[in-house]
């Protein structure tokens, strides 16, 4: 098996882990914790914002992130293999 | 029918179904005894996980907790549930394919020593007992406050009930009770929760509900902040708690689940690594149903119960106060006199001094249990007595199921870790399997005697648990996926100095009498994991850099374990 193959899937996973938990810091401990109180000055219907992203929209993002991993490395997980075959 | 006879009759039937769906999964190999042969549909799986990780406290005490503690409550709420995110994306796929039985199996070959082995099933021993005891403890309660039978006799009944499908079926008789367990679980918190959306707010999405209007127009969380404020309590949609700590703690609990080992060996029984990334989001999405809907339930009981009892006569309160003040849950006491319930904040002294002493309120009369913001809600909202009983069988379905999980890593710990990897490394695999199914029944022996005169520091400790798992697994298990220079003696040096660091801060301020004055930049001990496993981390890179790389295979078998299935 090729290494450079291998290096590759390796930096691509490694770039959407840093990516994808960029995005849960900045929506749990950010949204939720250091911002909230100035967040809490915008609302969505009855929810301060800040205090929405602590109690529920965190636990969204949170879900949609793993979503998002799951499709991304099903996607690498095809080509790695496709060039993996190739001659 | 009356309460008892329902109540009876849901859980015998819940009971029932649990040992059929054990005896119909029983396990006759080592590999299904301990990861459930690998055969595990990860949506399966993912429920299996929601019901091993949500326990009778989740269940019973989280959203009572967060009734009180308001805004902060979000430390528990993120912090239970950000962890699976660390799960799905830096543990449970490369653990799977790493493809052995436990934790201290990863730890013990990936870096190549008996003893870091050793240091991790020590950790794994403490971090699941302390947790199991608890559940016990759970299981004795519901009983005894509901079927009226005595809370030692709650627990035994509990304990045979484990011991016949944890024994039998090992991972694969607990996985699939599981399933049935979650089944049960979740529909009786979501019942009550949903009648009483739509009673408040008229939306029967609670998570909606929470965010709603109330029948007079004005939005259910503004009229919960203006009700805190005129009782002199904070107001509950706002933080006022330093905010190191509050990161601090929901870190701690976020890390600690990503390294409870009971958790982490769940992913070791789906198929591929595939299926374990996807069980993952599937086992997050099947928690935050409930994790979700708790603060909703938080924010209902707490308005429900503010408005029916301030300043109402005592002798026109409706017959579940006087119920549960049977239970010792609830308690009035009429300090003034004047025959009215005075709920307020007797703790803030400008209220005290402002409005109280005006009011003639001479401390605040009523004491609450926050249990009951989940056990009362079915009576509070007048929902039929099948739905109390409902949440009687959810709320043991959640502590049988926790202490499943947790047993079954205590037996394989010394099973597997100590007598098959250690001790007797030639057994055969019947000897094995023998070994397994007798620790596993002496552990929930243990576990059960332990449960009825449950040591004085378990309640202190189970939060610990977390701390104690984010300082030592959750920076190994990392560093030895991520890392192919990390070595064992910076492996073994920083899981020390996680562990040490810890436990000394823990037992300095909650049992040699420190003051909270004395915090490292007002960390409490809760949150003081995040802290050793940064400690660890910086120790283990170190150490790692003053000795000798790891062997060549081990460096392969990191390679090996970071692609994908082939």
């Amino acid at each position: 098996m090729s290494t450079e193959v291998t290096k590759m899937y390796w930096r691509q996973n490694i770039w959407y882990l840093s990516v994808l938990l960029l995005i849960w810091f900045i929506v749990s401990f950010g949204f939720g914790i250091l911002w909230a109180d100035w967040l809490n000055q915008f609302r969505i219907g009855g929810f301060k914002l800040g205090f929405w992203f602590a109690q529920q929209g965190s636990i969204y993002c949170f879900i949609a992130i793993i979503v998002v991993y799951v499709i991304l490395m099903n996607r690498l997980d095809q080509k790695f293999k496709a060039k993996k075959t190739m001659p | 029918m009356s309460q008892t006879v329902w109540t009876f009759l849901i859980v015998g039937i819940s009971f029932i179904l649990y040992i059929v769906v054990a005896w119909w999964s029983r396990a006759k190999s080592t590999s299904e005894f301990y990861v459930a042969g690998s055969g595990v549909h990860p949506v399966l799986n993912g429920m299996a996980t929601a019901a091993d990780w949500m326990s009778a406290a989740s269940f019973l005490s989280m959203a009572g907790l967060i009734a009180f503690l308001g805004y902060q409550g979000a430390e528990y709420l993120m912090g239970w549930t950000g962890g699976y995110v660390l799960l799905a994306l830096l543990l449970a796929p490369y653990l799977r394919k790493f493809g052995k039985f436990t934790v201290p199996d990863f730890i013990g070959e990936r870096y190549y020593s008996q003893g870091a082995r050793l240091v991790a099933v020590i950790a794994a021993l403490f971090v699941s007992f302390t947790y199991v005891v608890g559940q016990m403890k759970g299981v004795g309660v519901a009983f005894s406050r509901f079927l009226e039978i005595d809370f030692k006799y709650g627990v035994i009944i509990g304990v045979l009930i484990v011991f016949f499908y944890a024994v039998l079926g090992g991972m694969k008789g607990i996985t699939y009770t599981q399933v049935a367990q979650f089944c049960v679980l979740i529909f009786a918190y979501l019942v009550p929760a949903i009648f009483i959306s739509v009673l408040m707010v008229n939306n029967p999405i609670p998570q909606l509900g929470l965010g709603g209007k109330l029948h007079d127009g004005t939005y259910l969380l503004d009229k919960l902040d203006q009700v805190c404020r005129d009782l002199g309590f904070q107001e509950y949609t706002i933080s006022k708690k330093n905010t190191i700590d509050f990161a601090f703690i929901t870190a701690a609990l976020m890390l600690g689940t990503a390294g409870l080992p009971h958790v982490i060996v769940r992913f070791f029984t789906v198929p591929n690594v595939k299926d374990a990334r996807k069980s993952a989001g599937w086992a997050l999405l099947f928690i935050a149903l409930l994790y979700t809907t708790a603060p909703a339930i938080a924010v209902f009981s707490r308005t429900n119960l503010i408005d029916t009892v301030q300043d109402k006569p005592y002798s026109e309160l409706p017959a579940w106060f006087k119920n549960w003040e049977g239970t010792g849950l609830l308690k009035f006491e009429d300090k003034n006199g004047d025959g009215k319930v005075q709920y307020y904040n007797d703790a803030n002294p400008t209220f005290v001094q402002d409005v109280a002493n005006e009011r003639g309120w001479k401390g605040s009369e009523l004491t609450v249990d926050r249990d009951i913001m989940v056990l009362a809600n079915p009576e509070i909202a007048n929902l039929p007595a099948w739905v109390v009983a409902l949440v009687v069988a959810g709320g043991l379905a959640a502590a049988l199921s926790t202490a499943a999980g947790l047993l079954l890593v205590i037996s394989t710990s010394i099973s597997h870790d100590l007598f098959k990897n250690w001790l007797r490394p030639k057994i055969s695999e019947k000897g094995e399997l023998k070994t397994a199914r007798i620790t596993i029944a002496i552990a929930v022996v243990i576990a059960g005697w332990a449960g009825i005169n449950p040591p004085g520091y378990v309640a202190q400790v189970v939060a610990f648990a977390f701390g104690l798992a984010a300082a030592s697994f959750f920076p190994a298990i990392i560093m030895g996926i991520f890392s192919k220079r990390i070595n064992k003696q910076g492996a073994i040096a920083g899981m020390i100095t996680g562990l040490v660091f810890t436990t000394a801060y823990i037992v300095y301020f909650k049992f040699l009498g420190g003051t909270p004055d004395a915090y490292w930049w007002g960390i409490s001990p809760e949150g003081i994991g995040t802290l050793g496993m940064l400690f660890n981390f910086i120790v283990s890179i170190g150490v790692t850099y003053l000795t000798p790389p790891p062997p060549l295979e081990v460096q392969q078998m990191v390679e090996h374990i970071r692609l994908p299935d082939d």
